[in-house]
């Protein structure tokens, strides 16, 4: 996989191009860089905002457009109602507003088709972010290495990129969608209607036609730990498992 | 550049200012972020070796490791992720102690920190002696949790905390300075705060 070090990257004003809703709780703000950008599926970027006083607040937030994707990059930031920068988001950034930005960042959860599969992605909530620059990577790229993905999210209507995937999934080139509904009935024959536990992980990697090469888990600290042990359970080796931890 | 509509709604109190590094904010959680999944390591299984590049110079068991002097240190902790925390309190084996205990003086000017999982993380020797690092045993008074490092972690205040390696199972002095795991993925090779050196080409 390849791990170089990340080239310097100081901060660069973009310019917010698109707003769009992907659910109850998460919206997509396409974001165009001042500089050139390039970088790779699963990697980051911080985000600064600077109040008239001087003070600033910084996240780090996934990108989910693939790499191929062209002029803007795309971030899709969950509402989180007593936070501070998400509902800044949410509630007062508009199209042509400016933010500040610092990227790509992270040399670990990252992929490219280069580095080969089968893949094993287990994403929760807006964990599923990086994954979906990954399989839209792959997409882009017609890539023929095996993915399967589980994503969990509490209900159907949270289902980030719900159309899009189900989309992937009925190409039936080697994509697979397997959804975790933690609070509503599964809607889709092979989904689930519970957490994620090491028999699921089991029986997802059966729709791999090999074991896995890499494993990426990206979720809340407490999805990442439950999704990461599950996959150990399941006999997937620690050596192969990369996590990104959102931290709360 | 300011930006429109952000107002400052979470600044600090400015008598805690100074104790904030530039693009830090104060966290009163304590977020969990790793490359991969937790190790458990019982403490029976658990070793911490000292060495001089591929070389051993001791190894302690956890027993053993234990009888050495235990030092409390509270310091605030800062993430690259940019939390900052006030007054975490730990417990641990200062790395003067570990030294003392070998009988050695410090063989080379940098070190590596070796752990369980296979992370690796580089620090300048000095920046581990006088007083400045320990081998965390105890987190708040007791066992450090698998997913917070334990049983034992390194503990680096002044540097971001990612130097501060989890699962530690050993200290290598390197004749140079060799970048550990995040530093040849685009982190900082020196990783201080105060002059915000989070990624490879900050000053
Ligand atoms: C590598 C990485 C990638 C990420 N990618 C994404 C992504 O793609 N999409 C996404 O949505 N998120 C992502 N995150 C998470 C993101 O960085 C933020 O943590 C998240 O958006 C919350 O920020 P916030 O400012 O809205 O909330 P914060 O203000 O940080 O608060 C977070 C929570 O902590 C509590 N809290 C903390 N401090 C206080 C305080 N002083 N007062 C009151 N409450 C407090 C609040 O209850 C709140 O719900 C990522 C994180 C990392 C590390």
């Amino acid at each position: 996989m390849s791990d170089g070090p990340a080239a310097q990257s100081p901060w660069q004003t973009v310019t917010i191009r698109r707003i769009e809703k992907r659910t109850p709780r998460v919206t997509s703000f396409f974001l165009q860089p001042s500089r050139p950008f390039a970088y790779r599926a699963g990697q980051h970027v911080d985000v600064r905002l600077t109040a008239p006083d001087g003070y600033q607040a910084r996240r780090s937030y996934s990108i989910a457009s693939a790499p191929e994707a062209g002029e803007t990059i795309e971030l899709a930031i969950e509402r989180l109602d007593d936070g501070e920068v998400s509902p800044f988001f949410h509630d007062i950034a508009a199209v042509g507003d400016e933010v500040e930005l610092r990227g790509p960042l992270g040399g670990h959860f990252v992929w490219s088709d280069s580095d080969g599969g089968p893949l094993l992605l287990v994403g929760g909530g807006s964990g599923v972010v990086p994954l979906m620059a990954m399989i839209r990577h792959r997409a882009a790229r017609r890539s023929a290495v095996p993915v399967a993905l589980v994503f969990s999210a509490r209900v159907w209507d949270e289902v980030i990129f719900r159309d899009e995937l189900i989309d992937f999934h009925d190409r039936r080139d080697g994509f697979d969608l397997v959804l975790a509904l933690t609070r509503e009935p599964a809607r889709r024959p092979a989904d689930y209607s519970r957490r994620v536990d090491a028999a699921m992980m089991e029986q997802s990697m059966v729709r791999l036609p090999a074991p896995p090469r890499f494993a990426f888990v990206c979720g809340s600290n407490a999805f990442v730990s439950a999704a990461a042990q599950a996959l150990i359970d399941a006999g997937v080796p620690a050596s192969l498992i990369r996590t990104e931890r959102y931290g709360v | 550049m300011v930006t429109r509509g952000f107002s400052s709604g979470r600044k600090p109190p400015t008598d805690t200012d100074a104790r904030i590094p530039p693009g830090q904010y104060l966290e009163q959680g304590f977020p969990v972020l790793s490359a991969g999944p937790t190790p458990r390591v019982r403490t029976e299984d658990w070793s911490f070796t000292l060495k001089h590049g591929p070389r051993p110079i001791k190894k302690w068991n956890w027993t053993e490791f234990n009888a050495l002097p235990l030092t409390k240190m509270t310091r605030d902790i800062h993430c690259v992720t940019a939390w900052t925390k006030f007054d975490t309190a730990w417990q641990g084996v200062l790395v003067d102690d570990i030294l003392a205990d070998a009988g050695i003086e410090p063989p080379t000017g940098f070190t590596l920190a070796l752990s369980f999982d296979g992370y690796t993380t580089n620090v300048p020797t000095k920046d581990l002696t006088a007083g400045k690092a320990m081998v965390a045993l105890l987190y708040e008074g007791k066992p450090i949790t698998p997913d917070h490092g334990g049983p034992a972690r390194l503990l680096i205040p002044h540097l971001y905390f990612w130097k501060s390696a989890k699962w530690l199972n050993g200290l290598q002095f390197t004749e140079r300075d060799e970048p550990g795991f995040w530093e040849l993925r685009g982190y900082h090779i020196y990783g201080d705060p105060w002059r915000e050196q989070r990624y490879t080409g900050d000053p």
